[in-house]
Formats: C-alpha cells, sequence, structure tokens
C-alpha cells in the first residue's frame, strides 16, 4: 500500500534549508547574496497590523511543539504597552529533535530577520535569544550573526531608517530540559531556576520581566521571511486543512539516512522514511515510530500513512510535536523504549509538583522492574494507573509528555510487556537476559 | 522573607546570574563555594539566590571535574544506534572510573547525559565542548590516547 504523494514530495523546494548546504551559509554575505533581508526591507514598509494579517492568512502555527496560530498569538500582544519583549526560544531538548541546532550553526539570519519582522509586528524593541547550553557552536554563531545583524543597520537604532529600534542578546541556558518550555524559559532568562509558572497569565499579558513577551520557535521564525517574500497564499497552498508550510523533519533511530528533511506537512511517514530516509536499516522491518519527538505517543508500523500535520496525528493518536521521527526496527524491545524514555522525563522534572517529582520516579521504577523481568502482570495496569494520575494533572504540560511513552508502548505492545512479566526476560532482542543485582541493563549491542 | 528579599534586588541584576556563573566556571574551573560567594557579592544577590539557579542547572559544577570532561549520550536514537551503555562500559574499563567520578590524576571525568540534539550522528558523546557522532569503539580509542598524550605533554 501506498499513498497517493509518493512521487510528490521527492521533488519539493526546499525553502527553510535551501541554504545550509551552501559553503559559508552561516555568514550574513552568504545570506545578502541569495535575497537575504529584502523580506524585512518590505516588511518595513507596511504597517505591523497588515504583517499580523499576512501570517494569520498564512496559517502559520508554532513549530516549537503546541502548533498554536503564530497570527493569533501576535494579536494577544497589547497594543498599547509602551515596552514589550521578544523570546527566540532554542533550547531544543526534546530528544530526538536535532533541526534548530542546525538552523542556527548554519543559518541564522534566516531567524534573525523572522524575529524582526516578528518584533516590528507587535511592536516588541528588544528580543531575548534563549539558547541550550550544549550548543556552543550554536552559541558562537548566533553572537556573530547577531554582531553582522547590527553592522548592517538589520538590528538596533532606526533600522533601515524606518524609525523602528530593535536590540538583540543571546543567552544561555545551562543544561535543562524543563527550560524549552516558554515560562521556565522566562524565568531562567531572569536568572532563577527553570520552574515553569502558572498560565494565565500567558507570556503575550505578562512575561519576562511581567511584560508582554512573544514566544517563539526558531523554526516559525525562520517561516516569517518566506512567507512576507512569497506571500500568505503560497504557504497556505502547502500542507493539509489545517496544517500549513514546509516543515524540518528530524529523522533517526534504525534508518539509513538520518538526517534533517524539509518536506510538506501532510508528507506520510512511510514516505518520511522509505523515500527520504533511506528506508530501514540492515533490510529490517520497521517496527515502531515516535513521529514528534520523545513526548509524543508511540505509533504503530500499521499507521505509517497517517498524513504528518497536527490534526491527522492527534486523530491517530499520537501528537506532532516537533516532528522529530525516531524510527525503530524489528529488534527493538518497546519496554526498554518506554524505560529510557521515561528515565529522561523523570531525571528532567523540574521537581516542582508531586505527581511529576514523584510520580515520573514511581513510573519509572513499575517499568523498570517489568523491563528486568521482575514484574508482575498487576504491574502492567499499575503503571497504567500511574500514568493516568499524573497526565492532565501537573503544573505545566510536562505530565503529559512524562507518562506518554509508557502509555502508548503499553496500549501498542501490551504482549510484550507480559512477556517480559511471564519469561522473566526480553523475547524480542533475543539476547540473554544480562540484568541482575548489580542492576545492569539487559539491552546491550 | 524569601520573597520580600527577591523583590529587592534588582531583577536585571539577577538576569546577569547565568552568564555571570559560567564566566566564574571558565575561570575556576568549577563553582565552589568561594567563587558562588564571589559571584553573589558582584550582582549583589544572596547566597542562596546564587546557589539556587547554580544548582537547579546540569551544567554548572559545584564539584570539581577533569581536565577532559566526557559525556555519553544514553538517549533513545543513540542507543538504536549501538551506542549508550556499550560506551558508557567501555569507557568505565578504559579510565577506570564510573559515571560520575574523575581519575585519580584528574585527566578524566564521565558523565551520562541526555539527547545532545545530534541524533543524525548517533552514537555520541561530547567531550568538553567538542561533539563526536557515529561514534566506534576503536574511534574512541584512539581520542582517549590523543587526549593523554596531550595530558602529558603539558
Ligand atoms: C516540557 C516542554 C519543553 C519544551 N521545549 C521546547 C523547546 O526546547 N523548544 C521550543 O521551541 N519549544 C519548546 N516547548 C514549547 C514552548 O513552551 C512554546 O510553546 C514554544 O516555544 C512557542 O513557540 P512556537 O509558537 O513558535 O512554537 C516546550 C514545551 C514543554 C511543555
Ligand atoms: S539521542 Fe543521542 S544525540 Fe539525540
Amino acid at each position: 500500500m501506498k499513498s497517493d504523494s509518493l512521487s510528490t514530495t521527492s521533488s519539493f523546494e526546499p525553502v527553510l534549508t535551501r541554504n545550509i548546504h551552501r559553503p559559508g551559509s552561516e555568514k550574513i554575505e552568504t545570506y545578502l547574496g541569495n535575497g537575504g533581508y529584502r523580506a524585512a526591507r518590505r516588511a518595513l514598509e507596511r504597517t505591523p497590523a497588515e504583517i499580523i494579517q499576512l501570517i494569520k492568512d498564512s496559517g502559520l502555527r508554532g513549530r516549537g511543539g503546541a502548533g498554536f496560530p503564530a497570527g493569533v498569538k501576535w494579536e494577544f500582544m497589547p497594543r498599547d504597552a509602551s515596552q514589550k519583549y521578544l523570546a527566540v526560544n532554542t533550547d531544543e531538548g526534546e530528544p530526538g529533535t536535532f533541526k534548530d541546532r542546525e538552523i542556527v550553526e548554519r543559518d541564522p539570519h534566516q531567524v534573525i530577520e523572522g524575529a524582526l519582522i516578528a518584533a516590528y509586528a507587535v511592536g516588541a524593541g528588544r528580543a531575548f535569544v534563549y539558547i541550550r547550553g550544549e550548543f556552543f557552536l550554536g552559541v558562537k554563531r548566533w553572537t556573530k550573526a547577531i554582531a553582522d545583524a547590527y553592522e548592517h543597520g538589520f538590528l538596533g537604532k532606526n533600522i533601515l531608517k524606518s524609525g523602528f529600534d530593535l536590540e538583540m542578546s543571546v543567552h544561555r541556558g545551562a543544561g535543562a530540559y524543563i527550560c524549552g518550555e516558554e515560562t521556565a524559559m522566562l524565568e531562567s532568562l531572569e536568572g532563577k531556576p527553570g520552574n515553569p509558572r502558572l498560565k494565565p497569565p500567558y507570556p503575550a499579558q505578562a512575561g519576562l520581566f511581567g511584560l508582554p513577551t512573544l514566544v517563539h520557535n526558531i523554526e516559525t521564525l525562520a517561516c516569517i521571511p518566506h512567507i512576507i517574500e512569497r506571500g500568505p497564499d503560497w504557504f497556505a497552498g502547502i500542507g493539509t486543512a489545517q496544517s500549513k508550510g514546509p516543515k524540518i523533519f528530524s529523522v533517526s533511530g534504525h534508518v539509513n539516512r538520518p538526517g534533517n528533511y524539509e518536506l510538506p506537512l501532510g508528507v506520510t511517514l512511510r514516505e518520511i522514511i522509505y523515500t527520504h530516509a533511506g528506508g530501514v536499516r540492515d533490510g529490517r522491518r520497521l517496527k515502531a515510530v515516535i513521529p514528534g519527538g520523545a513526548s509524543t505517543p508511540i505509533m504503530t508500523a500499521m499507521q505509517i500513512d497517517v498524513p504528518m500535520a497536527f490534526e491527522t496525528l492527534r486523530a491517530a493518536g499520537s501528537e506532532l510535536g516537533t516532528g522529530a521521527v525516531i524510527v525503530m526496527d524489528e529488534t527493538t524491545c518497546m519496554v526498554e523504549v518506554a524505560r529510557r524514555l521515561t528515565r529522561f522525563f523523570s531525571h528532567e522534572s523540574c521537581g516542582r509538583c508531586v505527581p511529576c517529582r514523584i510520580g515520573s520516579v514511581r513510573l519509572y521504577e513499575a517499568l523498570e522492574r517489568v523491563e528486568r523481568g521482575q514484574g508482575e502482570i498487576p504491574d502492567i495496569d499499575r503503571i497504567l494507573e500511574l500514568a493516568h494520575g499524573i497526565g492532565g494533572i501537573t503544573f505545566c504540560p510536562m505530565g503529559t509528555a512524562l507518562v506518554n511513552p509508557a502509555r502508548s508502548a503499553i496500549k501498542c505492545f501490551r504482549n510484550e510487556f507480559e512477556d517480559h512479566v511471564r519469561k522473566g526476560h526480553c523475547v524480542v532482542s533475543r539476547r540473554a537476559f544480562r540484568g541482575g543485582p548489580d542492576g545492569k541493563d539487559s539491552h546491550r549491542r | 522573607m524569601g520573597v520580600k528579599l527577591q523583590t529587592l534586588t534588582d531583577p536585571k541584576k539577577r538576569a546577569m546570574l547565568l552568564s555571570a556563573l559560567y564566566i566564574a566556571q571558565e575561570q575556576f574551573g568549577w563553582l565552589s563555594p568561594e567563587a558562588l560567594e564571589r559571584v553573589a557579592g558582584r550582582l549583589g544577590l544572596s547566597i542562596g539566590q546564587v546557589r539556587s539557579t547554580a544548582s537547579f542547572y546540569t551544567m554548572f559544577r559545584l564539584e570539581p571535574k577533569g581536565r577532559y570532561h566526557v559525556q555519553v549520550c544514553e538517549g533513545l536514537s543513540c542507543y538504536l544506534a549501538g551506542g549508550a551503555e556499550p560506551i558508557v562500559d567501555h569507557l568505565v574499563r578504559r579510565l577506570g572510573i564510573r559515571p560520575g567520578e574523575t581519575t585519580k590524576d584528574g585527566t578524566f571525568s564521565l558523565e551520562i547525559v541526555q539527547c545532545l540534539a545530534a541524533c543524525d550522528l548517533s552514537p555520541g558523546m561530547k567531550i568538553n565542548d567538542e561533539l563526536y557522532g557515529c561514534l566506534k569503539l576503536e574511534t574512541i580509542d584512539a581520542l582517549l590516547d590523543d587526549l593523554t598524550q596531550r595530558a602529558v605533554e603539558r
């Protein structure tokens, strides 16, 4: 069974990633040489209200995971406030995702141009770039790009003689997944531990230092110059009913060609895996896929004809998330996958609310017991109960993220959990069980 | 009381805290109690404010680490690519330390970390600021030999 669009995306013209393979792609000269900052010039000649309308017409939705309509968020920004901020989210910590790193390292000016247009539209005079602490090269590239943008008059006072001013600075995170969550990021920018804030108020009402703040993921910002250049109809002409435009899919795991692939939203997983990422490694059979980063529910090989779009993945029981596709072949133990991902989320709990802090540890312990073959059949339902108790009641959306791996793995592969319990070891990986008193994992290669 | 103190400090000064901690860490190699105190003094913050931020973030080292800080990714994609535990085990054997420890001569320290956002290069690890991907045990050995040599020459 093949999807209709199989041949259509092989010829898809990349937009967001069109520059990244050019030598010196990160330099302002390269960017300018390929029409860079032309969109900013055009945007600054129009009124902010017109720009907001263009973005609304394009149907652009946030690429940071939640998929909130960008234009609607811009309208939430109060018009009368004298001081407003823009926060640029480059924290990228969702396991499986590596698109933002590639964008900052290879084409930072595209993001600066998008940020400039967004800041102009909402009237923000300062932009704070928050970047994941581990991105050493990214920090360098951001810093250099901002300096060059100042030098060329794309940042600073009276940008392109428009009368609009924008200051931009880079701020390094320091190793905390939760700081990608927008309110935790604001706390971190203020120099505090990254504990999420209660919403409302939303950042657009009271964000950084209590001022109205627009927060965007950098892939969202990278789309903006292209919408201005090519028009909202062009953007809205790509994708599905509710998911518009091009999207960068980070593909990893058991595929022949892992990497970032820019494709239209609505492309199927089948096409991403087989047409673009070179198919499953070693000629093995596909078993499971995580479609949108570690926090999105696992899907089975039977579901790969679902279009990669916000609405269709939700209908299929998962989420588009960051669009990070993790591919698993038939040798993968799904109990181990659930255990590993749950361990990640339990480590990264900020510790502020009890269901997340304590619940994640209990959930992990139960999964570990089953994985080691020391569990009992009721443990499986106990995991589901625990997951049910945590999901949706935590202070921030981390709770839902945290329970997704375990819940979806049991939903799709319950028999594997039962096999672990009954046989006391894993039958899928066909490796001898090597767990034991020293607590070592049974899944080594 | 805590709330009151917090409102008394200039919020913009506190916003410099992460950068200041990075600078101090670069200078001293790690964030000793004295270093934290110095940062607090410079920014006019309480030692409690500085400590609570420093201890929240994993990249701030509250104890000394080796000259080469080796961080192995145990994320799902690296595991699927054959990385994570086999690499950690190999390093444990070679360096004679467990994760969280530093070699006696202070050359290497070992840590397990999560997805480095480099899953296209899985399996991966980092040594100080440098990212190494598509690892094989032989390449790791060659890398460690090279770093050991450099440590001796200094
Ligand atoms: C636990 C958690 C982690 C997140 N991590 C990131 C991240 O690393 N990068 C990002 O852009 N958004 C992340 N988000 C989403 C942000 O909260 C926010 O929705 C996004 O930055 C808004 O930008 P967008 O509208 O352009 O997507 C995270 C959300 C949660 C709940
Ligand atoms: S899982 Fe290792 S870099 Fe992403």
